[in-house]
């Protein structure tokens, strides 16, 4: 298999001139999902294979007899994204080099659903394997798909159809699983976090995710104007608002060392991100004070221990 | 095609895991995906050696589960390559989901299953309930009696399911621990003769960036009945294809297959039909019914999907009565699921009266006495004309 170098853009204008996730498709107004599958395909010259977990991103763009997809694409089940993507990678490897297929970057997408939850088996066996892929997990913090239930990425204190906010319990009990810390366990050669407010970060870590020999891997924060109830021309704002309150740090461990991308020196607190979203809404009742406090504690002690990772060097 | 005349065949020692190791190496797989699961593990086991030693050109991928043994062999096949895979009992169950879509997505994978039994309790041994619970997911189907049907077996079910008319995953079996683990002589082809069968795979359609297609799309009420009924029709295919290929496949072995193994039924006032190793023991009980001077034959199944209804109807027409033998308990159910198949293709045409046997459930022995038993009671029943009951031979009451 051919290496792949692709190094930073500066500007949106070297981008290819196509597009590959064409307009007509069935995603919401403001949806985030949607910004991540349009500038990750569009991240590198050589057309990406794509490989789609279930999930909005898959239900919304392959309505038959009609694709939004210009690049070859192929979604099989929930829970097996990493697993197809492993056949496909080994496959074009062999196939390729036979003269009987043409060799191309694969990403596989995933929603936290398919990713956090019912995926992760199939991730990690992907990732020990080491097969040279990107995984590109798409976090609405819901299973959005199915009408917002909630699902291991879900944040702690957020209402959701299966964690509602009533009388007695106030929205979800526990934290968000630290997904990025467990990809990066299996001691990949890139993990990485973005948020698509930040559409330059983001690129340019798909085309180093796509540059390295082995797997790669791709958290990236993706606001969901219908799980979270908020206003569809609030998208990109959600996705700034959450790394400027330092809730969603935007890092990068690359060959076991952490590196944090955007340090925000003076972040806002967390309450201006959770005001936002009505999903938050009971929090701000005055029995539910201690719940923010508790966001942005937990908020603090994040930061704290990333800095910590930051400073040790390789960790990995 | 000219036949490869037996002294030109090497004949070989093997278990019936290995023979299928052995058939595959030779189909030029171009893609495994291991996962070990008692008593299927041997067949892996044996391509990873032929791969560690260089033997074959393959990429073989240990996963994690056999849902994503079925998952990668999918992504391979959709990338164009010739996948294989095997696996037995819950491995089975645990890749069902993955079936139906191999079969939706008309993937011409391949797998060998050794039939075992399901849990709870778990057992390791032989009986058809996992093989048999997948019949409906849009599989060819096919059941091996030996080792060497199992050889012969591997190597046709490539030619069948990579057919422009077919484009289907194939799956085959054997019994576990009875002819995974015995040896037999088995009779092979020479390796050019298979290659030169099989050739490499030439998908119709795949992931290919110069000509973008979009595989397993959304496809709601208006579409979906479509999808499903051309799988139907494909299917059908298979039934004209399958008896192709054992035709070709005779000609260049000189081994007979057909979708119906019958012996002695041509005379026969009773049939035992039975799958797998015990047509063979079932061959036996009607030899000693003969020396008795009752009139048996047995109709042993090859294929199993799709169900060969012609030579059903053809053979259970002369008969009087079926002894039907199920490897499986079909709980709840009017019958087991060979019953249920069997009635279904002959009724309305035929008159033949059939009954039903579950046997051998966990690796439970089977004999020659047994079979006997169960045709004579077939044929009394049929005589005072009594209703089926599932009947458990040999069961601890």
């Amino acid at each position: 298999m051919t290496k792949r170098d692709y190094k930073p853009l500066a500007k949106l204008a070297d981008l290819p001139e196509e597009n590959r996730l064409v307009s007509g498709h069935r995603m919401c107004a403001g949806c985030g999902p949607a910004i991540i599958g349009r500038l990750a395909t569009l991240a590198v010259p050589d057309k990406p294979i794509v490989i789609n977990a279930t999930g909005c991103l898959e239900v919304g763009t392959t309505f038959y007899p009609y694709t939004s997809w210009a690049v070859p694409w192929a979604h099989v089940t929930f829970e097996n994204a990493a697993a197809v993507a492993s056949g496909v990678v080994e496959a074009l490897d062999k196939l390729s080099k036979e003269g009987r297929a043409k060799d191309a970057p694969v990403i596989a997408f995933g929603g936290d659903g398919g990713t956090f939850d019912i995926g992760l088996q199939a991730l990690s066996g992907a990732l020990e394997r080491g097969h040279r892929f990107l995984y590109i997990c798409y976090d609405n913090e819901a299973y959005a798909n199915t009408g917002v239930q909630r699902s291991g990425a879900t944040p702690f204190g957020a209402a959701t159809t299966t964690s509602p906010a009533g009388k007695v319990i106030p929205g979800k009990q526990e934290w968000k699983k630290d997904l990025v810390g467990i990809v990066a366990a299996h001691h990949i050669p890139y993990a990485a976090t973005s948020s698509i407010a930040y559409y330059r970060d983001f690129i340019n870590k798909v085309r180093k995710a796509l540059s390295q020999d082995g797997p790669s891997f791709i958290h990236v924060f993706a606001p969901c104007t219908f799980g979270w109830r908020f206003d569809t021309s609030q998208t990109i704002q959600l996705a700034k608002l959450i790394v400027d309150t330092r809730i969603f740090p935007v890092f990068e461990i690359e060959n076991g060392t952490l590196k944090i991308n955007f340090k925000v020196p003076n972040p806002k607190p967390v309450e201006e991100y959770l005001k936002t979203q009505r999903r938050f809404a009971h929090l701000f009742k005055p029995e539910n004070k201690h719940l923010i406090e508790l966001i942005q504690k937990n908020t603090n002690e994040n930061w704290e221990r990333l800095l910590r990772m930051e400073a040790a060097g390789k960790i990995f | 095609m000219a036949t490869v005349q037996e002294a030109r065949q090497k004949m070989m020692e093997l278990t019936g895991d290995q023979a299928i190791a052995y058939g595959a190496k030779q189909a030029g797989i171009d893609f495994i995906a291991a996962y070990p699961i008692t008593p299927q593990t041997i067949i892996v086991e044996k391509l990873s050696e032929y791969l560690a030693d260089g033997v074959i050109d393959a990429k073989y991928i240990n996963v994690e589960s056999e849902h994503s043994a079925m998952s990668v062999v999918i992504g391979a096949s959709l990338a164009g390559a010739r996948g294989f895979t095997a696996t037995s009992s819950q491995g089975l169950m645990l890749m069902f989901e993955e079936l139906a879509v191999a079969s939706g997505m008309r993937q011409p994978v391949v797998m060998a299953v050794a039939m075992r039994a399901l849990s709870a309790p778990i057992n390791i041994h032989c009986d058809h309930s996992d093989f048999l619970s997948t019949r409906d997911q849009g599989w060819v189907m096919m059941m091996a009696e030996n080792a060497q049907e199992a050889y012969d077996q591997t190597i046709m079910a490539f030619k069948i399911g990579e057919d422009p008319s077919v484009q289907l995953p194939v799956m085959y079996s054997i019994d576990a621990f009875i002819i995974t683990h015995n040896m037999e002589n088995v009779y092979t082809l020479p390796d050019e003769t298979v290659s030169g069968y099989l050739g490499v795979r030439k998908p119709i359609h795949r992931l290919d960036p110069d000509n973008p297609m979009t595989f397993g799309p959304l496809a709601l009420y208006d579409s979906y009945f479509e999808f499903r009924r051309q799988q139907h029709d494909a299917m059908m295919n298979a039934y004209r294809v399958t008896k192709d290929v054992f035709v070709d496949y005779e000609r260049m072995s000189g081994r007979k297959y057909s979708p119906l193994k019958n012996y002695m039924t041509d005379d026969a006032d009773v049939l035992v039909f039975a799958a797998a190793s015990t047509v063979g023991t079932a061959r036996q009980a009607v030899r000693k019914l003969r020396e008795e001077g009752v009139k048996a034959g047995v109709s042993g199944l090859t294929m199993l999907r799709p169900f060969p209804v012609p030579e059903v109807i053809e053979t259970f027409s002369k008969v009087k009565a079926v002894a039907v033998l199920e490897r499986m308990a079909s709980l709840g159910s009017p019958a087991g699921p060979h019953y249920m198949d069997l009635a279904s293709a002959v009724y309305p045409q035929l008159d033949v009266r059939m009954y039903d046997f579950v046997y051998g459930l966990g690796g439970r022995d089977i004999d020659s006495q047994m079979i006997a038993r169960c045709a004579k009671t077939a044929l009394s029943d049929a005589e005072h004309k009594r209703p089926n009951e599932v009947r458990f031979l040999g069961v601890r009451e």
